[in-house]
């Protein structure tokens, strides 16, 4: 009785104390557009002399146009090469003066991303190498070849990881031909015929102020700021916005794909389309996800399959929003023998969930978690960057971390019964189980 | 069910002597400081260290048991990170999950992590919620129930982590064969998460066990980052962990590796695509470095290990991946902040075109490179001035900043040793960097484990639709 009494006394505190997080807190974005009319996102930080700035472009696989990989080759291309100087010469000029160079593709955008001292002997020629990158990026045949045949042996050991077979699967199946079904690595016929000038083309069409956004978080001021952005895509050709990608069409029907593997565990992963960046309805299901399988430890997936049952070390869900319908997937792994059962266990949480919603204290706990976390969301320059860089990207408002808070508080139980009946289908979900039938575990060695 | 009722019985009977009155409480005693970093000491032993950083309104409570799986004995191995599950499992006044569901009630996150050398356990929560963690910490320092029923199902847990992250990957595999061949009968042999038979035959009493040794406030230290003031820490510290009585923490025998001195090989045979081949030589690590011509000589490693993979620009990419298109990627890892001596690991993925004998060859003609020709001021140079800019970027870090006081506390180096790494490092020679190659490098204490991939049969895909969708099978 003790220690019961004594747990509500402390749950009490909490609940009184969350009301004083301040909501002032977000960081204060500015915007603006370059003179060719890139948008730039600002943020002040003046406590460590350190610069971070990203620039992204709208140029993920989902522009592959039936040539997968297109985009992640591309985009590895930019620093192998630029100007006149060789790949070689591009990581020196970085490293000797400590910068942090980094780039990548996905299935929405492809970024370059640069973090570096702030102090001008180091800043400026960093500045100046990237920009070189970005701009006059040579492609040359050699490094074509070489990150081509790179790209390949990533592809191969992707074959050994039933994770990776499995998510290719899954994102296959869920979009049919739409371009998010593209492997954002590619796959053996594309990469067979991956020539030099369809980067060209794709560098060309898509790496163009007019598809970039800049994100700048550092010790600068916005004049300094504005500057470092104008420069960095002065040289862009301009080029044109890429068109909308085509809506995301539900699921007709259910369907489950067994891919026979020679692993310990079965990898199991089951979804349909879930929602979009800027979506009505993303809020409410983000909340909406939390308690059943977004929260880790808190949530209904990882009671029900990993504390009360043993299955499984990782078992989670998740509302993947892109710039049109992104995931909403279930996932995880178990041994051969408890395959099936984890399976049905998964698919019947997942209607429950779907018919009853939340109870009361579990939509409760979730905003309380979610609203009180925010700061950790904002508690570095990476992270802030990384944000400015996605509210560019999806055209997110300015007071999208301001207002955050507010947006999970006004979630009502209600709005997620809604939610969950409009946006999920349990009857029509995508289900991947990649794994060994029921072998004896000490098959493999 | 009769654990439980043991436990409990145990618990209450316990509180009696393992908490001090709170009368007896004395003060605790500064020991250190710089500009950044304040460290205290508790009157039952516990170190405490705070890292005032107000960038935002968030902290990061971090606190470090001195065990992990070099602490293991044969045929046990795997305790220190099961009990680490253990360890979320409840207390009498906190049971199973009420400390997670707390945390997170409060906006915080929290999780834990084992390795060779130590245990930690961590929540990140805005700044005013610190004593709620304190609290709950030095709670599941004394309380744990350690139930039967819960280990049982944790067990499995862990048994499908191993699964996961070593069984069914490849290069994981690989990497606890070679290990296993380098280090054959030191601390360092076994993998973290244990040997599946091991875990197959660990018990509920192994942990009771396990945690009566090792989780006692003078084996703890309490590691605090974030938008605080080191005085109150202290003062919070003391309410709640002070009052915990200090155990004598066994003398504990680690047992030694045998000197190499012949070069070992292994094939890992298993289905898989894509070969792999890992080289590993016996070295220093700085804890184990007893004079200061070793200890320079681990600084010497360091920089060593920045010349061949301290970048894109760094000499395994510069002439293995792009040079001689002889990997598809190529690496290199050295930690000196291994409690005992350690492995330098090279490694890597041939390219298209090469095979494991190409590639195995071309790794170690980098180091006989090196043996052979000085390596360029200018390299050095550009590995310094990562090392330095590295310095000030992890200060956006609050988490690793901690991470990094905690281990240098927990495998006994001291949090200082971090103050002293810029200016050692800045003061190394292209000449250490060649004599620290010849001085280690030799096939004596050469270990090469190579991938061999055996085709990976049953991988056929079987399509089946269905448009009930709910009994899909």
């Amino acid at each position: 009785m003790r220690a019961k009494s004594h747990m509500v006394s402390v749950v009490i505190t909490a609940v009184l104390a969350l009301a004083s997080f301040s909501v002032s807190a977000s960081p204060r974005i500015l915007q603006w557009h370059t003179n060719k009319g890139t948008p730039v996102y600002f943020v002040e930080s003046n406590q460590i002399p350190i610069v971070d700035v990203r620039i992204i472009f709208d140029a993920g696989s989902a522009r592959d146009n039936g040539q997968a990989g297109l985009a992640v080759l591309t985009n590895a291309l930019l620093a192998e090469g630029a100007a006149d100087k060789t790949s070689q010469q591009i990581a020196e000029q970085f490293e000797d003066v400590g910068a942090q160079f980094s780039n990548g593709a996905l299935r929405d955008m492809a970024w370059l991303s640069l973090r570096s001292l702030r102090a001008e002997q180091y800043l400026n020629p960093a500045l100046s190498v990237l920009k070189e990158v970005l701009t006059k990026p040579v492609f040359s045949e050699e490094s074509f070849q070489r990150e081509l045949a790179n790209l390949k042996v990533s592809r191969q050991a992707s074959k050994q990881s039933p994770s990776s077979l499995g998510a290719e699967a899954f994102y296959k199946a869920l979009y049919g031909d739409h371009p998010y079904a593209s492997p954002v690595n590619g796959d053996d016929e594309s990469l067979a015929s991956m020539q030099r000038k369809h980067v060209l083309n794709f560098y060309d069409r898509y790496y163009v102020s007019s598809n970039a956004v800049i994100a700048i978080v550092g010790n600068l001021s916005r004049a300094q700021a504005e500057n470092m952005a104008n420069d960095l895509v002065a040289d862009l050709n301009k080029g044109i916005r890429v068109p909308a990608l085509p809506v995301v069409k539900p699921l007709e029907k259910a369907q489950l794909i067994k891919i026979p593997f020679p692993s310990k565990q079965s990898h199991i992963m089951m979804g349909e389309p879930g929602v979009k960046r800027g979506d009505k309805d993303y809020f409410t299901l983000y909340v909406a996800n939390h308690p059943f399988g977004g929260s880790g430890f808190s949530s209904r997936l990882v009671d029900e399959i990993r504390e009360k049952r043993g299955l499984a070390y990782s078992v989670y869900s998740y509302f993947s929003p892109s710039r049109e319908s992104g995931a909403f997937l279930m996932g995880m792994q178990t041994k051969n023998e408890q395959a099936s059962q984890a399976t049905e266990l998964l698919k019947a949480e997942l209607l429950k969930y779907w018919q009853e919603g939340p109870e009361d204290d579990e939509l409760e706990s979730s905003i309380k978690n979610i609203t009180g976390g925010f700061p950790l969301r904002i508690d570095s320059n990476k992270k802030i960057v990384e944000y400015l860089a996605m509210i560019g990207f999806y055209h997110l408002p300015l007071d999208y971390l301001h207002n955050f808070n507010r947006r999970i508080e006004a979630v009502t139980l209600d709005d997620i019964k809604s939610a969950l009946k409009r946006r999920l289908n349990p009857e029509k979900m995508i289900t991947v189980i990649v794994g060994g039938e029921t072998k004896s575990p000490s098959q493999i060695n | 069910m009769r654990i439980l009722g043991i436990l409990a019985g145990i618990a209450v009977f316990v509180a009696a002597y393992i908490f001090f009155e709170e009368s007896q409480l004395k003060e605790p005693v500064m020991l250190s400081s710089n500009e950044l970093v304040t460290v205290f000491q508790l009157d039952n032993g516990m170190k405490v260290l705070v890292q005032e950083d107000d960038r935002s309104n968030v902290v990061v409570s971090q606190v470090w048991y001195k065990v992990g799986s070099s602490y293991e004995p044969k045929g046990k191995t795997g305790m220190s990170h099961v009990l680490e599950h253990m360890m979320f499992k409840g207390t009498p006044s906190y049971p199973s999950g009420k400390f997670s569901e707390i945390v997170a009630l409060n906006g915080g996150r929290e999780n834990a992590f084992t390795s060779k050398d130590y245990t930690a356990y961590f929540q990140r929560i805005s700044s005013d919620r610190l004593e709620l963690c304190l609290k709950l910490e030095a709670d599941r320092m004394v309380n744990l129930t350690l139930d039967e029923d819960e280990f049982k199902k944790e067990i499995e847990v862990v048994k499908e982590e191993r699964r996961l992250r070593t069984e069914d990957k490849p290069t994981s595999l690989t990497y606890e064969k070679f290990n296993a061949t380098a280090f054959q009968d030191g601390a360092y042999h076994h993998p973290i998460i244990g040997w599946m038979e091991d875990l197959d035959n660990m018990k509920a009493s192994d942990m009771i066990d396990w945690y009566k040794k090792w989780y006692t406030p003078n084996n703890a230290t309490l590691v605090v980052s974030g938008d605080v003031k080191a005085d109150e820490v202290v003062k919070l510290a003391n309410k709640y962990f002070g009052r915990i009585k200090p155990r004598e923490i066994p003398s504990h025998h680690i047992a030694t590796e045998t000197p190499q001195t012949k070069s070992r090989f292994i094939e890992v045979a298993i289905p898989a695509q894509v070969p792999y081949v890992m080289l590993g030589y016996k070295v220093p690590s700085l804890l184990q470095a007893k004079t200061e011509e070793q200890i320079d000589d681990v600084y010497a490693l360091e920089v060593l290990s920045g010349l061949l993979d301290g970048g894109n620009s760094a000499r395994m990419t510069k002439n293995l991946v792009r040079g001689r298109e002889i990997a598809s990627s190529a690496g290199v890892s050295y930690n000196p902040y291994d409690r005992l001596n350690t492995l330098f690991v090279l490694s890597g993925l041939p390219s298209g075109k090469s095979s494991i004998p190409e590639l195995k060859t071309a790794l170690l003609d980098e180091l006989e490179e090196i043996k052979h020709k000085l390596p360029e001021q200018i390299e050095l140079d550009r590995v310094k001035a990562q090392v330095i800019a590295a310095d000030v970027y992890e200060k956006d870090s609050m988490f690793y900043q901690a991470m990094q006081l905690g281990i240098l506390e927990t495998t006994g180096l001291g949090w200082h040793k971090k103050d002293e790494y810029l200016e050692k490092i800045s003061a190394v020679t292209p000449l250490q960097v060649q004599l620290v190659a010849k001085k280690y490098f030799n096939e004596e204490t050469l270990t090469v484990a190579e991938l061999k991939p055996l085709p990976m049969k049953n991988m056929k895909r079987k399509n089946s639709m269905n448009g009930g969708g709910r009994h899909a099978r």
